[in-house]
């Protein structure tokens, strides 16, 4: 049979194109979200570790016995009430946690006393810097996906499916200025 | 662990961002990492040994200058083959938003990716026709690092989305152990009435700002007769020359290209290191060396220069353009041995945040931050390719 290709099947061919190039469109746009939202997740497991081992790290330092009783009831005390948070207190205690911290090495001279296990210091220090750089990464994903989940078409077309809609973590991670290298 | 790093510009040619991948794979592998560097390089190159060639570049006109990039699907297939053979745990690509090297691999690769961002640049128009492109490409990058802080607010500007500040590194040790040059240093005697300017870099580049310096010399040399100005860097002396009032020319004296060795002797040597650059600076390591090495600075107030100078407690200024106040603040600065002195302590504190030793810890934990949740960097394999989804 011989195709004849009149003005109405013209229409047909090029509305059925259009068809599937939006149709692709919309399947790279989820693809993209897809990326975005494992993206997430993995910044999410990433900015936990570090809250969890900045914690540990507070931990350690406050049952060395290089502190004064006080200081370390106070740093013990907040970083248990960190790692015990349910999630919506969760931001409230991780700020608590890094003031309770800027509050007992605020004194330069407090470093002193811990001289005999500086690697304990340190990794209060990094601890403290991970968690500054995993929020900024964790935030910036945050971003990223509410940005592309309130475009019109992920919208019209529900491409997010049921995937809640996640919300930035904001603490008060500034380390104290004694620890500035 | 292992590492691929992704250079967006020829390696032929010396620029800010080549020395910056080339210290940090140096370092990484002293540490004991394994690190593989992609670059665009000519075929008579000689590459470090961690250097792979993904051919040469090609110059095009791309935003406002003429740039050497590579594109298109062979420098893509190269780059993917090298993920493929690279088998790293972290892709670490350099300005993935200019058309490079760098946004093929974000392109071509997935898992973790770490990108830093060096360029601090006023939003252009022609660059966002280029936006939807490279967000794509951008979407898979886990963590943006920007060199300083201008240079994030650019991207904040351009891109949207926020980055970790880590500033570029420095060698601090090295500049700091070298030694003077005589012959380059203020002979004794001279103190009172002369005194060593320096200036290192192309000066060619209007935004280099040596005319700036050249335009406050004639003041200096009134007031100080015996002053010298030692130019370091590639350009044509006769050039610059012919713009000079004749009683200055003697005061003037070129050293054409100098080693880093030199170039790091020349700041222990010099009263005082003159910056008058005008813009397009988005970090200034040039400061960090000089500082490292001991010079006292002078530079031009642009927001890049400023952070580094801790707004004037680690180095002079002088408001950008204006040789009169150039000129001023030079001869403050020759003239009060003291400040130079105290201007001397508050650098070498300043510039330990610079120190490699601090950079590429700060650099490894956003390795392993990104690497801890996410699996090995892959190829996609696309349709061009030859291979099917």
């Amino acid at each position: 049979m011989r195709l004849v290709l009149t003005q109405y099947s013209a229409a047909v061919v090029l509305l059925v194109v259009l068809i599937i190039l939006f149709g692709l469109y919309l399947s790279w746009t989820a693809t993209r979200l897809d990326r975005l939202h494992v993206r997430l997740d993995a910044a999410r497991v990433a900015l936990d570790a570090q809250l969890l081992r900045r914690s540990t790290a507070v931990l350690e330092l406050a049952r060395s016995g290089l502190l004064d009783p006080a200081t370390a009831l106070i740093l013990a005390s907040g970083a248990r009430a960190a790692e015990i948070a349910p999630e919506e207190e969760r931001e409230a205690a991780e700020s608590a946690l890094t003031r309770d911290v800027r509050a007992a090495f605020e004194d330069p001279a407090q470093g002193e006393h811990v001289r005999a296990h500086p690697e304990l210091l340190d990794e209060l220090g990094k601890g403290m810097r991970r968690v500054q750089l995993a929020r900024r990464f964790h935030n910036e994903s945050v971003r990223a996906v509410r940005q592309l989940r309130g475009h019109r078409l992920v919208r019209a077309f529900r491409l997010a499916g049921r995937a809640p809609n996640k919300p930035s973590f904001e603490i008060d991670d500034e380390p104290p200025a004694s620890f500035a290298r | 662990m292992r590492i691929g790093i992704v250079c967006p510009y020829s390696w032929d040619v010396p620029g800010g961002v080549q020395f910056h991948i080339r210290d940090l794979a140096e370092y990484l592998l002293k540490l004991g990492h394994e690190v593989s560097v992609l670059a665009a390089a000519d075929e008579d190159t000689v590459l470090p040994s961690y250097v792979q060639s993904a051919g040469r570049a090609i110059p095009v006109p791309y935003n406002g200058s003429v740039a050497r990039l590579s594109f298109g699907f062979l420098s893509a297939a190269r780059v993917r083959r090298w993920i493929h053979d690279g088998d790293f745990e972290v892709l670490h690509v350099h300005e993935p938003g200019t058309p490079s090297l760098s946004l093929l691999a974000c392109w071509a690769a997935s898992g973790p990716i770490v990108a830093t961002f060096h360029t601090a640049n006023p939003r252009s128009r022609a660059m966002l026709a280029g936006a939807p492109i490279v967000a794509s490409a951008m979407e898979k990058i886990n963590a943006r690092i920007a060199v300083s802080e201008y240079a994030r607010r650019t991207l904040v500007e351009h891109l949207g989305g926020d980055a970790v500040v880590i500033p570029n590194g420095v060698d601090v040790g090295y500049f700091s152990a070298l030694r003077p040059r005589p012959e380059w240093q203020t002979p004794r005697g001279q103190e009172e009435d002369g005194g060593t300017l320096g200036f290192v870099g192309r000066f060619g580049e209007p935004r280099k700002g040596l005319s700036v310096l050249l335009e406050a010399l004639p003041a200096i040399v009134e007031a100080r007769p015996r002053t010298r100005l030692l130019v370091a860097g590639r350009g044509e002396p006769e050039e610059v020359l012919r713009t000079v009032p004749a009683r200055v020319r003697g005061n003037i004296e070129f050293l054409g290209m100098v080693s880093d060795e030199d170039k790091g002797r020349l700041f222990q040597s010099v009263d005082v290191y003159c910056a008058p650059n005008t813009g397009g600076e988005s970090f200034g390591i040039i400061l960090v060396e000089a500082m490292s090495g001991g010079a006292p600075v002078l530079a031009s107030d642009l927001d890049a220069f400023s952070l580094v100078l801790e707004g004037g407690a680690a180095g002079a200024m002088f408001p950008n353009g204006d040789a009169a106040a150039l000129a001023r603040e030079a001869l403050a600065l020759l003239g009060d041995p003291a400040r130079r002195r105290a201007l001397r302590a508050a650098e070498s504190e300043a510039v330990r945040k610079y120190d490699w030793s601090v950079v590429a810890s700060d650099i490894l934990s956003v390795y392993e931050m990104v690497t801890e949740s996410t699996a090995r960097v892959t190829a996609r394999v696309t349709a061009e390719n030859g291979g099917s989804r």
